[in-house]
């Protein structure tokens, strides 16, 4: 009897345990195998052991390029928080079939493919028919100007992707919130502001962060968006590994790069977690 | 100069709809008042804008003689325990408790004794340390409390805060509120839907329906003296009966003439009215063949001794009566038995429809 339960809790491990093997632990070996080997000129790899790949990481330029990659991370999840909290909690506080409008609304916006966005943004901030025309009728610019390539429409674009994933990520702790602890703070003397530093901040810091990371990690790993509206100069690692692998036929420092860029970016996550977890303890 | 809060001729719609009817009301300091009423009738909403979480569409609310209608919340000091509690669940007990404290600056050492002596007030003092998900529903409620009162408030508003607590438990908290409040001598003002609850706690009790104030006094006098049928029915039972006017001192019921106390001025014969006796003042007896010439004849339809008291119901020219009356004072009258039934003047309460 005890026997077959527990060949069935093994059974029903070895599920989890089987798609984590074959989808990361599998495809990430082969990464670690190949930055390891020899480059082959005709695009592959070839069999044997060399360092070199991880040697040329070293390079200024590259260790630029990653903490571009971070820095812009870091820049994109800090606004989509930023205009996704408020846009969040302000939906929660709609009527019920509002709220369906616009969760179908923001859902519809992921189905568009992110070179399509890329490139509407293009046209978006282009000089001729572009948002700098608007610009200038409301005086706010001299002259219609090209908007990209450069960090800001990087920036745009990537906080327009992410967004949808910010609001879908805060939508059930926002929706859960209630008002009177909120009114509670405020009637034992917490102004606005404290009101939410105090009990909203802590209500929601997880989910909060856990929005802020897939946001960061979602934008580590942008290709389209810095190739179609960044500078070339500020391309980030994903673009770099990119074009190492299909036009640099290097396959061996492209894998070394992607684990490099694994690595900062599990860095990350850990220096989130670890900044949730420590204001919790204040 | 008037101690205490007043309220001068609030009203708070919302769109079309009126929530709070032109409400003026006065709660002189030290008094425990309650606010009673059916869910809806606007007591929550009217509580609300005392403590300033909503803004009122007209009218004044006035605190020791100050306007106070546009104060914020955070700057009134009134502290207030909300339905729900609205503990913060992220904080221990202690924390929770000394969230006001902390917010007005008050130093760790003072904050820790301030907590120990309100933690000992209600008669908890070991929990400090506790998160709140540790404590039971009555231990929540009194950490609300203690929360609420650490600020030192100027007015405690209790938003029926102890409805969900099991009926035992509820009836040995409302007795501990009133020691409490007597105690601190703090101004008090409870929302509750619980009639008993009102009765047993409060000083002064302002019954609300339909947002409009329905009367206000003491307990005993609005038991005993209701200004309208709305006050009648919904505080204790009642025999409401349609009467017409017959004189200064009298009503007719059917076929007989009630003596009652003298009747408001503005009635005149004819009128119609509404005739309000409470259960416990009907005097009924076996018919002795004669006529009682002010008594009801009626037939006893329903018994019912429920220890310590009996409960009958009567039907008399088709309408149903409730009466009560004590086992010692009963002479067993079985069930279809005719009966006189008399009113006794001074128990007889003419309401105008």
């Amino acid at each position: 009897m005890q026997h077959a339960a527990r060949l069935r809790l093994a059974l029903l491990l070895s599920w989890p345990t089987l798609t984590l093997l074959g989808l990361v632990a599998i495809p990430a070996l082969l990464l670690i195998r190949i930055s390891i080997a020899p480059r082959d000129p005709s695009g592959m790899w070839s069999p044997g052991f060399t360092l070199h790949a991880y040697r040329a990481l070293m390079e200024p330029e590259l260790l630029g390029a990653l903490l571009d990659s971070v820095e812009m991370a870091v820049v994109v999840a800090a606004i989509s928080l930023g205009l996704g909290f408020p846009l969040t909690y302000l939906i929660t506080r709609m009527r019920r079939g509002q709220q369906v409008v616009w969760l179908v609304f923001l859902l519809t916006t992921l189905s568009l493919s992110d070179v399509l966005i890329a490139f509407s943004w293009q046209v978006m901030l282009s000089k001729r028919i572009g948002l700098s025309n608007v610009f200038v009728a409301l005086g706010l610019m001299d002259a219609p100007a090209s908007l990209t390539p450069s960090s800001g429409a990087v920036i745009a674009c990537l906080v327009y992707l992410v967004l949808p994933f910010t609001v879908l990520t805060l939508f059930p702790v926002l929706s859960r919130l209630k008002t009177d602890v909120i009114e509670a703070a405020r009637t034992l003397g917490a102004s606005p502001l404290r009101a939410f530093t105090s009990v909203v901040v802590p209500l929601t810091r997880g989910p909060a962060m856990i929005a802020f990371l897939m946001a960061a990690i979602l934008t580590v790993g942008a290709y389209v968006p810095p190739l179609v509206l960044g500078r070339p100069q500020h391309w980030p690692m994903a673009v770099l590994i990119g074009s190492t692998a299909l036009a640099g036929h290097d396959l061996p420092r492209a894998s070394a790069m992607s684990i490099f860029l694994l690595g900062a970016t599990i860095l990350l996550a850990i220096l989130t977690a670890r900044v949730a977890r420590g204001r919790r303890r204040a | 100069m008037t101690l205490g809060l007043e309220i001068q001729g609030v009203t708070k719609t919302y769109g079309s709809n009126i929530v709070v009817n032109n409400v003026s009301l006065r709660v002189p300091r030290g008094q425990f008042v309650c606010f009673l009423g059916p869910s809806g009738c606007g007591k929550t909403t009217l509580m609300r804008m005392i403590a300033g979480l909503e803004t009122p569409t007209a009218g004044r609310i006035l605190f020791n003689d100050k306007d106070i209608t546009d104060t914020p919340v955070h700057r009134r000091n009134f502290a207030m325990v909300f339905q729900a509690l609205a503990l913060f669940p992220f904080l221990s007990v202690e924390d929770n408790i000394a969230y006001s404290l902390k917010l007005r600056n008050v130093g760790p050492a003072d904050r820790r004794s301030r907590v120990r002596e309100l933690l000992e007030l209600i008669k908890l003092p070991d929990i400090g340390p506790r998160s709140i998900d540790q404590l039971s529903g009555g231990q929540r409620q009194r950490v609300a409390i203690a929360r609420a009162l650490a600020q030192e408030p100027r007015l405690f508003l209790l938003d029926e805060p102890l409805s969900a607590l099991d009926a035992k438990l509820r009836d040995h908290m409302q007795v501990e509120l009133r020691l409490l409040q007597q105690k601190l001598q703090i101004t008090t003002i409870l929302v509750t839907h619980d009639q008993r609850e009102a009765m047993t706690i409060a000083d002064t009790i302002v019954l609300m329906a339909d947002g409009v104030v329905q009367q206000i006094g003491p307990p005993s006098e609005i038991y005993s003296k209701p200004a309208n049928r709305f006050v009648a029915g919904f505080i204790g039972q009642s025999n409401l009966l349609e009467a017409v006017v017959a004189g200064r001192q009298h009503v007719r019921l059917g076929n007989s003439v009630i003596e009652t106390n003298t009747l408001p001025t503005h009635l005149r014969d004819g009128d119609h009215v509404t005739l309000s006796i409470r259960p416990e003042s009907l005097r009924v007896t076996r018919r002795n063949g004669d006529d009682i010439p002010d008594a009801l004849l009626g037939r006893i339809t329903f018994v019912r001794d429920v220890g310590g008291l009996i409960e009958l119901r009567i039907e008399s020219e088709g309408r149903e009566l409730i009466g009560t009356t004590t086992p010692a004072e009963w002479d067993g009258i079985a069930v279809t038995e005719t009966v006189a039934i008399r009113l006794p003047p001074d128990a007889c309460m003419v309401l105008p429809n």
